[in-house]
């Protein structure tokens, strides 16, 4: 006898959606020079959402103006102790607004309820509210004893955690007494904007926060800015070489959250039950749209018949669909130019000759989805093991000593991310220390936390998000 | 040799620098040095076979300096990554040891390097002296750093969760070091001590026009337990060897000190591959007394670190 689950969807009555969307600038919503609008879309129904401005070169004077007059008329000379109140504030508005921003990320990104509600939206409050904490006390973070905001930042962030990518690039820059002209991702710019309306509701003075909406060329127009001082950029590592060069000979400073193609490396005394739960939420935790995914398990060779079995068997119990279904797991992928690249990248995985495992599972009809996938035999010169898949797709190698296991798992220009599972401490505190990544789980997978500094070795970028560490970026 | 010119004056060869006079011989002749590169430990002539004269301020002919050619830097690199997981790899007590004792070897080579300055730059001996001191002292510096950088810049991260959670500064790799242009001693030790003190290798491509006292302090490190490969000196020109090391997949980071005009240039070719950058600060065209800061603190270390956090759950 089986039991199918019921739908359980979360309401959408919690959010009210307005037809377009202007920037917001100065404190107030304005429409774009252009008059030109692009058009949101929920990845799982195809639906369109809202429309919203397409800011130009005209608008990024604008908005970099407005910034500027806030940094040096109010915000740059307010007390710390003032500062951080109004960060807290933003951070209780968006504890009460909670629902209704979980609702309406999950709509506009294609996540499942279950993240943006427990995840996402959490994470956003609690980033704000640690660094709300930081304003009046950047004399004792180790940057000197008047350390100095920058000025003036530039930031652009991706589609894939899109509020809670803001929370991390405007939360330590106001504490640091600089102001932001932020970039949201073209197909994810709602929550940014409901995150502009909480800071007219929390008084935030004009001009201290500007969201541009728009596609690359907004954001090329942004960071290539002269009257930015800082650039933050998190997104393809393509982009960031592109804003780099970019930033060279100018005095800004910059930081960059690249891509990564992280190594999951499970020895055979692990705990097998757990690590097949923290490959599991490794790679397929928001589809896999996360740059430090687990996208590359690692498998010691004397477990791989007995964990592959049991790997699949938990994939196949995953449950894709309807993202504001509390049940599910597995949502949309964001755009239909990300299936199509998650697509085009697995197909080489058939041409190369690797074995290609699917869960069997539904797809709906209408939306973009691909079904949770795992690739065997998978060496260390295929594509699939090399490049960023940005998606649910598991690529599995296998290893006999450690030595091989930390060659494999830092053979590649990335190094965000890696995990180790293993029962045996000095092993992990081994393997620990020779992985080349800015973030090692070792025995979970994917968690983080304000307090925790987040970024990469090598190609994943550079500069430090989160803890002490994150005020580095912001001050001068 | 197209790099050649020609010299205003001659070779000093006897003592004291005293010119031969025609048709007499000084009492004895001075043995003069064949200054070479420094690179995996040993002290190679550029593969090349170049070279190219280096004057003293007064024009005066000091020596012939290697010529490093790209292929030289390449090796140099290679040479660096092999001594990589070593270095890193010894406990940051041990570097401190081997830092000190960089600071000992030197102190008793005080009149060398004086000498050095003096006749390199026309520097006089008192000032010499001083700056030499300051050398010295700079490496002791950064000995006592090697085992305290950790506990400054890393930490115990409170998460909220019951998770272990911490993060530790880790060296970068290869940095490639564009030394001074002005300040060929304490210069070069003040941007020098500090990568290796945190566990990275470098490749310093020393100051074009006074590189001597770069080779000298090569012969420090080749004496004072430094591994090869952990410092890799090359001699010549920056506009040769820069764009090359700039571009180089195998390089983690650049100190652009040294690199003048062509800084911009050098940033540009590192966003390939996101080498990490330090630019140029308000000292890199001083001379040595532009770098007399006695505290530089964890400014110059920073740059060439990576954070590394790691989870662990904590349970029963």
């Amino acid at each position: 006898m089986t039991f199918d689950y019921a739908p359980a969807p979360e309401s959408r009555s919690v959010i009210s959606l307005r037809q377009t969307y202007d920037l917001f600038v100065d404190g107030e919503f304005t429409p774009a020079r252009s008059g030109e609008y692009l058009t949101s879309l929920n990845p799982a129904d195809e639906q369109e959402l809202a429309r919203v401005a397409v800011a130009g070169e005209a608008d990024v004077d604008r908005a970099i103006a407005a910034a500027r007059r806030a940094q040096e008329t109010v915000w740059g000379r307010m007390s710390g102790a003032e500062r951080g109140k109004y960060l807290f504030r933003l951070a209780r508005i968006i504890q009460e607004r909670s629902r209704e921003l979980a609702v309406l990320e999950t709509l506009d990104n294609g996540k499942p309820i279950k993240e943006t509600r427990d995840v996402d939206v959490p994470l956003v409050a609690a980033h704000f509210f640690y660094y709300a904490g930081w304003a009046d006390k950047l004399a004792h973070a180790g940057f000197g004893p008047n350390p100095r905001p920058l000025g003036v930042a530039a930031q652009v962030i991706p589609w894939n955690f899109p509020l809670l990518m803001l929370a991390w690039k405007v939360a330590p820059a106001l504490a640091t007494g600089n102001t932001v002209v932020l970039k949201p991702a073209e197909t994810t710019p709602l929550t940014a904007l409901v995150f502009a309306e909480i800071c007219q509701e929390a008084d935030l003075p004009p001009g201290v926060v500007n969201i541009l909406t728009g596609a690359g060329e907004t954001g090329r127009a942004l960071v290539e800015h002269s009257g930015a001082d800082k650039v933050a950029f998190t997104g393809s590592t393509e982009v960031g070489r592109r804003i780099a060069r970019a930033v060279a000979g100018t005095d800004k400073r910059l930081t960059l959250e690249l891509g990564g193609k992280g190594a999951n490396i499970v020895y055979d005394d692990a705990a097998l039950d757990q690590a097949v739960e923290g490959v599991v939420s490794g790679i397929f935790f928001n589809q896999g749209h996360v740059c430090c995914a687990g996208s590359r398990l690692l498998l010691q060779e004397s477990i791989a018949e007995e964990f592959l079995p049991r790997l699949k068997a938990r994939i196949e119990k995953l449950r894709l669909g309807d993202p504001l279904d509390k049940n599910t797991d597995i949502g949309a992928i964001n755009s239909a130019a990300q299936l199509e690249r998650v697509r085009e990248l697995t197909a080489t995985a058939d041409e190369e000759g690797v074995e290609r495992w699917s869960a069997a599972c539904e797809l709906p009809e209408t939306g973009y989805w691909f079904a949770p996938t795992v690739l065997t035999g998978v060496s260390q010169a295929h594509r699939v093991a090399r490049e960023e898949i940005f998606g649910p797709v598991l690529s599995v190698l296998t290893f006999r000593t450690p030595e091989e296991a930390v060659a494999k798992a830092n053979n590649t220009p990335y190094g965000l991310s890696a995990g180790v599972w293993t029962e045996k401490g000095s092993r992990m505190l081994w393997t620990a220390e020779r992985l080349r990544a800015g973030v090692v789980w070792s025995n979970t997978f994917n968690k983080f936390d304000p307090t925790s500094p987040f970024g990469g070795y090598k190609e994943s970028g550079y500069g430090r998000e989160g803890g002490r560490h994150g005020l580095e970026a912001y001050l001068g | 040799m197209a790099e050649r010119r020609e010299n205003k004056k001659s070779k000093g060869t006897s003592e004291k620098g005293a010119k031969t006079k025609a048709g007499t011989a000084p009492d004895r002749l001075r043995v003069l040095k064949t200054y070479k590169l420094y690179m995996g430990g040993a002290f190679p002539r550029s593969e090349s076979g170049r070279s190219y004269p280096v004057t003293a301020a007064d024009g005066t002919h000091l020596a012939n300096a290697s010529l490093a050619s790209r292929k030289d830097a390449r090796d140099a690199v290679a040479m660096a990554r092999k001594a990589f997981g070593g270095w890193s790899g010894r406990t940051a007590y041990n570097r401190g040891q081997i830092l000190y004792r960089i600071a000992e070897v030197m102190e008793g080579r005080r009149a060398q390097f004086v000498d050095q300055l003096v006749a390199a730059q026309g520097t006089d001996r008192a000032e010499a002296g001083r700056i030499v001191s300051a050398a010295v002292d700079r490496w002791v510096y950064y000995a006592g750093w090697t085992d305290k950088f950790a506990q400054v810049i890393g930490g115990a991260n409170p998460v909220a969760g019951p998770y272990y959670n911490h993060s530790a500064p880790e060296p970068t790799g290869v940095v490639v070091v564009l030394a001074p242009r002005h300040a060929p001693l304490l210069g070069l030790t003040s941007v020098l001590a500090p990568v290796i003190a945190t566990g990275n290798v470098a490749v310093v491509v020393a100051s074009e026009s006074v590189p001597l006292p770069a080779i000298d302090l090569s012969e420090v490190l080749a004496t004072s337990d430094v591994p090869g490969g952990v410092v890799n000196v090359l001699t010549g020109k920056v506009g040769e060897l820069g764009p090359h090391l700039a571009a180089h997949a195998d390089v983690n980071a650049l100190d652009l000190t040294g690199a003048g005009d062509l800084a911009v240039e050098f940033e540009e070719s590192a966003a390939t591959t996101l080498t990490r950058v330090s630019r140029p600060g308000p000292e890199a065209e001083g001379g040595e007394e532009a770098w007399l800061d006695t505290d530089p603190g964890t400014s110059r270390m920073t740059p060439f670190l990576e954070t590394k956090t790691v989870w662990h759950p904590v349970g029963m």
